[in-house]
């Protein structure tokens, strides 16, 4: 479904990927695993059409993502609810749904998906003509992956979903991202949680300094010691 | 003249100049909500479509048609303005946009002059827009009424797009985060093209209004207005659209209070005292009124 081949991107003379490839199959969770500045956002915004790759090809059900803009990315279903929320504060929750939703024309789908949204995450119902900014930290997640669900993703990149919150609303988050698998939506999911992400995910890559340094099921890689040794040598070989 | 009538003869203008300031902030604002760029050019908007106006007249075009192509003509140069100057800066830093916007301004008003000589021209309108009103004491200009009730229509049409359509809620979206928006699939390019042309358009509207206030056109006359809108936006707190609106009433009012309670000696300093109670105003909340205190954007 998604193939990333040998991709290099650099920020300047900062080299922030070299020659990761990865793939994500119909249906499955996949984890991107990492330490702070391995490249795992980076790899994310490449997807999206954010940051351009030097070289390498992003391969999404035929088209090359490297050479697509983001506004067709989206259109193509590959939908990143990114890092830190980046809900829009000043609109409400009804409002940044339709955002989410802003490339789609179907629009008895869109007000099933918004159903659907609200059912799995009954409290944003309850706010929805409340400004995002008025909500606290969790439900901010829940209407940022709420907003990325309305724009019905083929494929779902997730940037560090439980970053900040408390324990029991990332409880509540895992249980929404294992809900979503099992009704089949494919999903990228970016983690720091790494324990958490490998109980949900199928399959998962190790990223450190830009390289993909291990990769197999959600298993091998729990039991893998290199996988502890990852986040312990963040020594970043960027620059060279 | 009683004090009811001189409070409200007073509160007519100010309302009146300050609905031009508004329409003018507006335009300024919605770009600098999502470019981050102060469009010094946003003025010579002014300039072109009375410029049209005028000419159409000349040419013996009624003063309806005259208008709406002047309009036509403002809002057509911001877009091309958009695509020509600053659509290739995309991403640039925001001082190459702003120096870009007076390489714009030297470019548009040294045409005019080219075009139509440096000197001021007389800027024909109809009886209508220059007719005084009289009520007991007060005497209220058409214009005046006019002008506060065309701005009327425009905000509320404008409030209705930026609440309602997609368009207009995609616009503050981009606003507040240009990443995220992005990320939804919004069309960032039509977005900014779309705050050009409602901008643009108001500044055709805010053109007519001026020009026939004045009773002449002139190829600078644009950098009076843009200054006080950038004025305005500051005051209300820039990047806002309802702080833009706010700020330019504030303006408008301190303008009319001062030119009222001034001795005729100290009218000439005028602006100079509007600005030094603006700076007052800016050590006390330095985001504007509606300014937000949180950090900046990046």
């Amino acid at each position: 479904m998604l193939k990333l081949e040998a991709v290099d991107v650099a920020y300047g003379h900062i080299k922030a990927l070299v020659g990761v490839s990865l793939e994500v199959r119909e249906g499955e969770l996949v984890a991107l695993l990492g330490a702070n500045g391995a490249g795992k956002s980076t790899a994310l915004m490449t997807i999206s059409g954010i940051v351009r790759p030097r070289e390498g090809t992003v391969v999404y059900n035929g088209t090359d993502l490297a050479k697509a803009n983001p506004f067709d990315i989206v259109g193509l279903g590959v939908i990143q609810c990114p890092e830190g929320r980046r809900i829009f504060g000043g609109l409400t929750v009804l409002e940044n749904l339709r955002m989410g939703a802003v490339r789609r024309a179907d629009s008895s789908g869109v007000r099933r998906d918004l159903d659907s949204v609200f059912s799995l995450f009954p409290v944003l119902g309850q706010r929805r003509h409340q400004t995002g900014a008025t909500l606290s930290g969790g439900e901010q997640q829940m209407l940022a992956i709420a907003r990325a669900l309305m724009g019905a993703p083929s494929l779902l990149l997730l940037d560090e979903p439980s970053l900040g919150l408390a324990p029991i609303v990332v409880q509540a988050i895992f249980r929404v991202i294992r809900e979503l698998h099992r009704r089949g939506v494919t999903i990228l999911l970016v983690e720091q949680n790494v324990r958490q992400a490998l109980a949900v995910a199928d399959r998962g890559y190790v990223l450190a300094a830009g390289r993909v340094i291990l990769a197999g099921s959600g298993g091998e890689l729990r039991s893998d010691p290199e996988l502890e040794q990852a986040y312990l040598s963040t020594a970043p070989e960027a620059g060279r | 003249m009683s004090a009811l009538e001189l409070l409200l003869q007073q509160l007519i203008n100010a309302v009146s100049i300050g609905s031009l300031y508004a329409l003018m902030a507006i335009g300024l604002a919605m770009v600098f909500g999502i470019l981050r760029l102060i469009n010094f050019a946003h003025g010579d908007l002014i300039m072109v479509g009375s410029y049209v106006a005028l000419l159409l007249q000349v040419l013996g075009l009624p003063f309806p048609v005259a208008a709406v192509a002047g309009v036509a003509a403002s809002t057509l140069a911001g877009l091309a303005m958009e695509r020509v100057a600053y659509r290739p800066l995309r991403g640039a830093h925001e001082i190459a946009m702003l120096l870009t916007s007076f390489s714009v301004t030297i470019f548009l008003e040294n045409l005019a002059i080219i075009l139509f000589r440096p000197t001021s021209r007389p800027f024909p309108a109809p009886a209508v827009l220059r007719s005084v009103i009289t009520m007991g004491q007060l005497r209220v200009a058409g214009l005046d009424l006019i002008a506060i009730a065309v701005t009327a229509v425009l905000l509320a049409a404008l409030t209705l797009f930026v609440r309602r359509t997609n368009i207009g809620i995609a616009m503050r979206a981009a606003s507040q985060d240009l990443l995220a928006a992005r990320l939804m699939g919004i069309n960032v390019n039509r977005v900014i093209a779309t705050a050009f042309a409602i901008g643009s358009f108001l500044a055709g509207v805010v053109g007519l209004l001026w020009s026939a206030r004045v009773g002449k056109v002139d190829p600078l006359m644009g950098f009076n207005p843009v200054l006080k809108a950038f004025v305005a936006s500051v005051i209300g707190g820039l990047g806002s659209l309802p702080g833009a609106v706010l700020g330019a009433y504030v303006l408008g009012g301190l303008e009319i209070l001062l030119q009222g309670l001034l001795p005729s000696g100290l009218t000439p300093y005028r602006d100079a005292l509007v600005f030094a109670i603006l700076i007052a105003l800016l050590l006390l909340r330095p985001n504007g009124i509606l300014g937000s205190t949180e950090k900046e954007k990046i």
